[in-house]
């Protein structure tokens, strides 16, 4: 990838509802907060999108390595006591 | 002159200066210095647009000659337009967008402010409307101003240039003629001159804390009211009104 030469990135989150959660909306290139937010809102919420935005250096964003699926990802499939299948769903409850 | 004559200059004046700068501002388009850059300078020029319409429409029925914001936008030679001399200074480098979006949204705040409470319900409607884009305008120049002035030294050097260079065209935010008086009479104009002491306040905070130098006034430009213009109008006519000349009533 070539180097990144416009300013500091920063990752965007919406809310598109007050009481939900903020979802990942993508990222925009800041010299700091305050611009950050600016260009968020540019970008992302010039169509009744959201009613708050948050804004936060990409830099501080740990990530898992996709080297590491396989330790960290399997379901074990094969160990079945990890998988709650042996409750019987009470009567009346629509979601468990 | 009666009432609506003038309330119909008035309107178009205040839509002139929101649809050339709105032209000046989609030259950017494509053009900025950074992809979240460029889509806020074109988020501006679409407010400007916006406003455009409701104010040329709302001339057009004082008007009452059947004609649409089309027509006035696109229709009317260089000396029928009353846009500020600021409105229609050239883009130049990142400094000089920034500094005349400043000096003219920090304005703009004001006046439309003050517009609110108009006798006229339609312009009062409008300013209303328009305050919540002003605002942001305002917010983003600043911001822009205290990065760029106190930034790099060549960011400062080019700041503090543009603000020097585009200080003579201040002036005429702050004039008040004839037909202003009239209005302001009937409590449907804003009386600008309270507006100065204000708008420089504004103005030297923000300078302030961008390390910049605030000029001070010596020749103001003027002649918008009366459709006198630098040389810089006719060329984005040209360029703005060039399909209605060459394809007169074209339809998509």
């Amino acid at each position: 990838m070539a180097t990144d030469t416009q300013l500091d990135l920063w990752e965007v989150f919406i809310q598109s509802k007050a009481g939900l959660p903020y979802m990942h909306a993508g990222s925009v290139h800041a010299s700091d907060e305050k611009m950050a937010l600016q260009n968020a809102r540019d970008i992302y919420t010039r169509r009744g999108e959201g009613t708050s935005i948050w804004v936060m250096p990409s830099k501080y964003i740990v990530a898992s390595n996709p080297d590491d699926n396989d330790m960290l990802f399997d379901p074990s499939n094969d160990k079945i006591y990890r998988h709650p299948t042996f409750y019987v769903m009470p009567e009346g409850a629509k979601n468990i | 002159m009666n009432t609506q004559e003038a309330t119909y200059k008035y309107a178009l004046r205040l839509g002139d200066s929101a649809l050339v700068l709105g032209h000046r501002l989609s030259e950017l388009c494509s053009k900025g210095p950074i992809l979240e850059e460029d889509l806020a300078l074109t988020n501006i020029s679409l407010d400007m647009i916006g406003r455009t319409q409701a104010l040329l429409k709302y001339a057009c029925e004082l008007e009452m000659q059947g004609k649409t914001e089309d027509d006035l936008a696109y229709r009317r030679s260089e000396n029928h337009y009353y846009n500020y001399l600021m409105t229609e200074q050239p883009n130049g480098d990142f400094a000089h967008t920034i500094a005349r979006q400043l000096f003219i949204s920090v304005f703009e705040y004001l006046f439309y402010t003050e517009l609110e409470k108009s006798k006229d319900a339609t312009l009062a409607a409008i300013a209303t409307k328009t305050l919540k884009e002003i605002k942001y305008h305002m917010q983003h120049s600043v911001e822009w101003t205290i990065r760029l002035g106190d930034g790099t030294a060549e960011s400062h050097k080019r700041m503090q240039t543009a603000i020097n260079d585009l200080w003579m065209y201040t002036g005429e935010f702050f004039e008040m003629d004839h037909l202003d008086m009239f209005l302001l009479h009937q409590h449907i104009a804003v009386d600008t001159h309270p507006l100065k002491a204000k708008w420089q306040d504004y103005i030297k905070t923000a300078l302030t804390e961008a390390t910049l130098i605030m000029p001070i006034d010596s020749y103001m430009q003027t002649g918008s009211k009366k459709g006198i213009h630098s040389e810089n109008l006719g060329h984005i006519l040209s360029e703005m009104q060039y399909l209605q000349r060459a394809y007169p009533d074209a339809k998509w």
